[in-house]
């Protein structure tokens, strides 16, 4: 399992008589690590909801390993893709690994039971978020990081061949931050990801998509996407651009009105 | 930068762990609840204002199914009161109580919402409006079925309703779900009060207010079977869509991802579970707040997971019911009060806990 292929072609989302996304195209190669950023309400939600199957594009295609995600049974689908959305759950009193246990659903029938592959699987994908301590806590009672290591673990035991996350990183501290994104980068798997942070997305990704108002204004490797040019284009601030001297990677620092600084002492 | 704990999924090889402990504590729970059903339905047949011991109960009981190891030392009279009313009447409260709960139970996943129940979202009111129509204005199309089928009609709608109502921009709110369910029930009950008062047959009007109070009197062997199959059908479809249950308990959207048609299995979900409501409703009259009670008190034991929910509620449930109604036929003996009446005394009070709590529980966790 390397990773599946995605190709969004030149989908168009509405709601309503608001559109949202228009015209995007996107694609990701086996085992690549995708990121998506842009500014709030650029429409990075949407976009992977029509990708997970819960925003039916207006026009346009979502292709995963070459087959019409919207024209399958949702329950195929899911074996192939899995996604960590933002949705809170209700209180039920589920403990961590019942919750985990949920992304074995799409690979079992009515009224199988969880075998011990099964129980392997829920496990290994709770090591791998470093949440194995947390399995028989209750799922309501865990801070906001600790739920959203869970959800990615659920997702992990899903065993997707494309894992798509809208800002996985929200609600972590800086430690989980990265460790979420490390096991991104070495799941075996391909990864749409939408990202708020520049750096961590640049560090991470093989390639970034940048939306705008519903529409893809770059696409490329990082360092050729993130420019100061595009960053005032799209964002509106100041920005400079370095190349990380250890990591490599393209280093964005924003540079704030001299006058919302403070002070110095 | 990492810990060796995040290495990846399959470069690890941890042994599978056991069953978890809760997989006992159910086993257990159920075999407890097997016990005191048994018992709960001796109880059920030996008091009353004849009163017959347990032994006699069981002689007669075995006897009547063919076991005919015992010879009658029993009066013919006592064989009657046993087999003939309180029989029926004890497979009733043990065939509502356990649906009841299990409706309660699959409601509340399906809306997402802690406090859903058939009578707080006014499917019962739907489900006796229908049923009072038909007696007032003596229709009988589906023949001896028109009681349960319209029934049945009057709690879908109502459930349509309250749920349409309810549902706004994807998301149900606990305040918005149980205000529409009291406006709609509140409407309803009206209505139903409009029909019987004004209906021309006025001792049969007496008759049918004292049903819409909820009550188990009065039932015979032949209609029993109805409820009977609506409880198998309604456990049997749910029991096999337990985890469907469970994603939804997730979230709409994560169970989408996670395979399951949401829309498609709410609505047909939606119809069984007013199919259920509707027949027991015809049967015994709308009685409260055993759905909203049972599923959380079952969770305290067992957990969230549907695969266990289901039968310890249906258990449950049974056994709640058996006792709430002999409770309502003794503690004002000679007199009866309807069970719904004394479901209504526990439910409340529960009702208001469990908002409290889902209050703090949210404070806790800083969700406004």
């Amino acid at each position: 399992m390397t990773g599946t292929e995605l190709a969004v072609e030149g989908v168009t989302l509405t709601a309503g008589a608001h559109r949202l996304v228009r015209d995007v195209s996107l694609t990701a190669r086996p085992g690549e690590m995708i990121g998506l950023v842009g500014p709030n309400g650029s429409g990075k939600s949407s976009l992977l909801r029509a990708v997970y199957r819960v925003l039916r594009p207006e026009a346009g295609q979502v292709r995963v390993d070459g087959a019409d995600a919207w024209s399958m049974p949702v329950r195929h689908l899911a074996r192939t893709v899995a996604a960590v959305v933002q949705e809170a759950g209700a209180d039920f009193d589920l403990t961590v690994r019942e919750v985990v246990a949920m992304g074995r659903t799409p690979h079992k029938r009515l009224l199988d039971g969880d075998t011990a592959e099964d129980r392997l699987l829920i496990e290994s994908a709770l090591t791998s978020v470093d949440a194995a301590e947390l399995a028989d806590r209750p799922f309501d009672r865990l801070s906001g990081g600790e739920r959203q290591r869970v959800l990615i673990a659920r997702a992990l035991a899903q065993r997707p061949a494309l894992l798509v996350l809208d800002e996985p990183t929200n609600h972590l501290d800086i430690r989980h931050q990265l460790d979420v994104l490390g096991i991104l980068r070495r799941m075996p798997a391909t990864v749409l990801v939408a990202l708020h942070d520049l750096n961590l997305a640049a560090h991470y990704c093989d390639r970034l998509y940048v939306l705008c108002d519903g529409e893809v204004v770059a696409a490329g490797p990082p360092a050729e996407v993130l420019t100061p040019a595009l960053l005032n284009d799209v964002y509106g601030v100041t920005a400079e651009v370095t190349v990380h001297a250890r990591t490599g990677a393209p280093q964005v620092t924003f540079l704030p009105d001299e006058a919302a600084r403070p002070a110095l002492a | 930068m990492t810990a060796p704990a995040t290495a990846t999924p399959t470069a690890r090889r941890p042994t599978a762990p056991p069953e978890q402990p809760r997989a006992r504590t159910f086993a257990l729970t159920l075999v407890v609840l097997a016990v005191l059903l048994v018992a709960s339905m001796t109880a059920g047949m030996a008091v009353g204002s004849v009163r017959v011991p347990p032994g006699e109960v069981w002689g007669i009981v075995t006897h009547a199914l063919g076991g005919d190891w015992s010879e009658p030392t029993w009066s013919r009279a006592r064989e009657t009161i046993v087999l003939d009313v309180r029989a029926p009447r004890v497979l009733l409260g043990a065939v509502t109580g356990a649906g009841l709960a299990v409706v309660g139970t699959a409601m509340q996943a399906l809306v997402r919402n802690p406090l859903a129940e058939p009578y707080l979202l006014g499917v019962s009111s739907g489900a006796s409006l229908g049923a009072v129509a038909v007696i007032v204005f003596g229709v009988s199309l589906f023949g001896p079925l028109s009681l349960s089928v319209a029934a049945f009609a009057g709690a879908l709608l109502t459930l349509l309703l309250v749920y349409t109502t309810a549902r706004s921009g994807g998301r149900i709110t606990s305040v918005r779900l149980v205000l529409s369910g009291v406006a709609f029930a509140s409407v309803l009950t009206a209505v139903m009060d409009v029909l019987l008062l004004t209906s021309d047959r006025g001792n049969e009007a007496r008759a049918v207010l004292a049903w819409t109070l909820g009550g188990l009197g009065g039932v015979q062997w032949a209609t029993l079977w109805l409820p009977g199959a609506a409880l198998a059908l309604g456990i049997g479809v749910l029991l096999v869509q337990a985890r469907s249950l469970n994603l939804l308990v997730a979230g709409e959207e994560a169970a989408t991802t996670m395979g399951l048609d949401v829309a498609r299995f709410r609505a047909r979900t939606f119809v069984l579970l007013s199919l259920v409501t509707g027949v027991l409703v015809a049967a015994a009259g709308p009685i409260g707040f055993v759905g909203l009670m049972l599923p959380h008190i079952v969770r305290l034991f067992v957990g969230g997971d549907h695969r266990r929910v289901l039968p310890t509620a249906a258990l449950g449930g049974a056994v709640f019911l058996i006792w709430a109604d002999i409770a309502a036929r003794t503690v004002a003996a000679p007199m009866e009060i309807p069970v719904g009446v004394l479901t209504a005394l526990c439910g409340g009070p529960f009702f208001l806990w469990l908002m409290r709590r889902d209050a703090r529980r949210k404070t806790d966790r800083g969700v406004a």
